[in-house]
């Protein structure tokens, strides 16, 4: 199977395969969700029968089904985030490599105190004080993930830079806008969608974790990793529904990791006869 | 090199102070009043005076600044919003107790990434080589919490080996604690030993490639002898760096396992103080958390440099 010209390797057929299935449950979740996510359809901790595929959770809801609809919630947040922090990121790291030094030292100073710190440290200190709504939440993480974008989009614009036709494009009288859209961006995919898949990753682990921590999506929306929260509860007494979500998590970001493990593999090799 | 290793230490300083600037200004980014964000729905005229006083809010933020960097140097962090007691009261035997996971964790986590990488550049190509290169890609993709459970369910509930509630407390003599941590640190373990062992194994097979290799191969000597004792040395500096940034991962980590086992470390008594708005708490596990952070991503630098005798001597 070929996919942007390349033959995909066994692996990374597996992973687009984990990617495809999850985005279609998302994208499916209220056509074939059997019960709505905050519904009480029975006791609490129902074992799984024909009825409620994975069981009941903690007050009653269906874990199937909340799964479902917590893929729509996790994903689609995910990619909301990674979109804003792969725009703000690219744009910064562009600006910084076209416009030259001044710019560039202070994007770069400003990314490197923000990286000073454990993200998820930075996120508690933020999240303490403004709360943790949805769109909070957005801005915080995008925000402190542009930092990691930037450094990338700013090396390989750099690199695209000092080409002649930047070069001639600059004396043509081009504006930055123009030269960033036209110029660089279309030379700069390929290390920018393995970054994607990168962030994209790294994102939906980072908002788990903090569902799981309690800070991230409140109650009722369903999330994994607040699912995994709750249905801990009982696995000392043998439950394993707290796998179920964390299970579905794993799956996801194992899937994207072959798809870009490959992707990276491909841009990597050389384009000459003897690759 | 000392000239090195202390314009190292001074940037790691500065960025120090830098990092407490930031949360400090997190703290400040508000639209509104931080005693109002603070309250939110509780929030009546006799509650934001008495708050305003406590903190101090009506001085300027930069003030207000100064006091508290002042306060942190001697040890002061002033008071919980939660319970009123001493910060510091509070956060003492919560770091004693994530020192001593994490420093678990972290003697354990590092010779036995070194090895498996050392075994894996020995036989590379083998059965173990490409059996370890998937389960290591697996446990860096996985969250932390589902290696948690998998644990608790199949070790403590299903064997019974080790108990799945990591309850220590200042008393415990250290051999329980030892046992009674044991599976918070194989998490920890797991999470970060993937990620140094790969590394390893990708630094020392690509020294392999280099012709002084291929002498010692022509010499006659001993495949593990020759990655031991001729390619490891020089492999040194990325290891080093690897292993350093991996310990600093693990300070995020911490925060997670801790809540998996509900191990009474600063990561579950941060988490807790988020909701429930206690920012001088927050900010002072923030400061423990990021001073260690830029620590050990000093240490990385240094021994970059260090472990390379050309970098040592700058001409």
């Amino acid at each position: 199977m070929r996919l942007f010209g390349h033959k995909m390797s066994i692996l990374a057929q597996i992973g687009l395969l984990i990617v495809v299935v999850n985005i279609a449950l998302a994208i499916l979740a209220p056509v074939i969700a059997p019960y709505p996510e905050a519904d009480l359809v029975g006791d609490a901790w129902a074992d799984p029968s024909p009825q409620f595929w994975f069981g009941l959770d903690q007050i009653g809801r269906d874990i199937f089904s909340r799964m479902l609809y917590g893929a729509r919630m996790s994903i689609g947040l995910s990619l909301v985030i990674t979109c804003l922090s792969f725009t703000i990121g690219i744009i910064a790291g562009f600006s910084a490599a076209v416009l030259g030094r001044w710019v560039d030292v202070a994007l770069s100073r400003i990314v490197d105190l923000l990286l000073s710190m454990p993200t998820l440290i930075f996120a508690f200190i933020i999240l303490s004080v403004l709360g943790t709504e949805l769109p909070v939440l957005i801005v915080t993480i995008a925000v402190l993930d542009s930092t990691k974008v930037f450094r990338l989009s700013r090396a390989v614009a750099m690199n695209i830079v000092v080409l002649e036709f930047v070069e001639a494009a600059k004396l043509r009288g081009e504006g930055l806008w123009w030269i960033i859209r036209r110029e660089i961006l279309p030379n700069a995919v390929p290390p920018l969608v393995a970054e994607f898949g990168l962030r994209f990753c790294f994102t939906f682990l980072f908002i788990a974790a903090l569902s799981f921590l309690g800070l991230g999506i409140q109650p009722p929306f369903a999330d994994w990793g607040s699912m995994v929260k709750d249905l801990a509860q009982v696995i000392n007494y043998g439950s394993p529904a707290a796998l179920y979500p964390a299970g579905a998590i794993a799956l996801l970001t194992i899937g994207v990791n072959f798809i870009v493990d490959w992707l990276l593999a491909v841009y990597s090799k050389g384009h000459g006869e003897g690759a | 090199m000392l000239k090195l290793i202390g314009q190292r230490l001074a940037l790691g300083l500065l960025t120090l102070l830098a990092a407490s600037v930031l949360i400090f200004a997190g703290t400040e980014v508000l639209p509104g009043d931080l005693a109002s964000a603070i309250l939110q729905n509780s929030a009546t005229p006799e509650n934001l005076a008495e708050i305003r006083k406590e903190l101090g809010l009506e001085r300027p933020a930069a003030v207000r600044y100064v006091e508290w960097l002042g306060g942190v140097v001697r040890g002061d962090f002033g008071h919980s919003l939660t319970n009123k007691r001493d910060v510091i009261d509070e956060l003492a035997p919560r770091l004693k107790n994530t020192v001593f996971l994490a420093a678990y964790a972290a003697l354990i986590a590092v010779p036995l990434a070194v090895i498996l990488g050392l075994l894996a550049a020995i036989w590379q190509g083998g059965v173990y080589d490409r059996s370890i290169n998937v389960f290591t890609l697996m446990t860096i993709s996985v969250p932390e919490y589902f290696l948690g459970y998998l644990l608790i369910k199949y070790i403590a509930v299903e064997l019974g080996w080790f108990p799945s509630l990591a309850n220590v407390s200042p008393q415990t003599p250290l051999g329980d604690r030892i046992f009674l941590t044991f599976l918070p640190m194989l998490n920890l373990v797991l999470v970060v030993v993937a990620h140094m062992m790969r590394l390893t194994r990708a630094s020392v097979l690509a020294i392999m490639a280099s012709p002084y290799i291929e002498m010692a191969i022509l010499k006659g000597l001993p495949k593990w002898r020759i990655v031991v004792q001729h390619a490891f040395p020089n492999a040194l500096a990325p290891v080093i760096n690897v292993i350093a940034l991996n310990l600093a991962y693990l300070i995020v980590g911490v925060v997670i396992v801790e809540n998996v086992f509900t191990y009474p470390g600063l990561g579950t008594l941060m988490v807790d103080r988020v909701s429930k708005h206690d920012v001088p708490m927050v900010q002072a596990c923030g400061l423990i958390f990021a001073a260690t952070f830029i620590l050990l991503n000093m240490i990385a630098d240094i021994g970059a440099i260090m472990s390379n005798p050309r970098l040592r001597h700058p001409r």
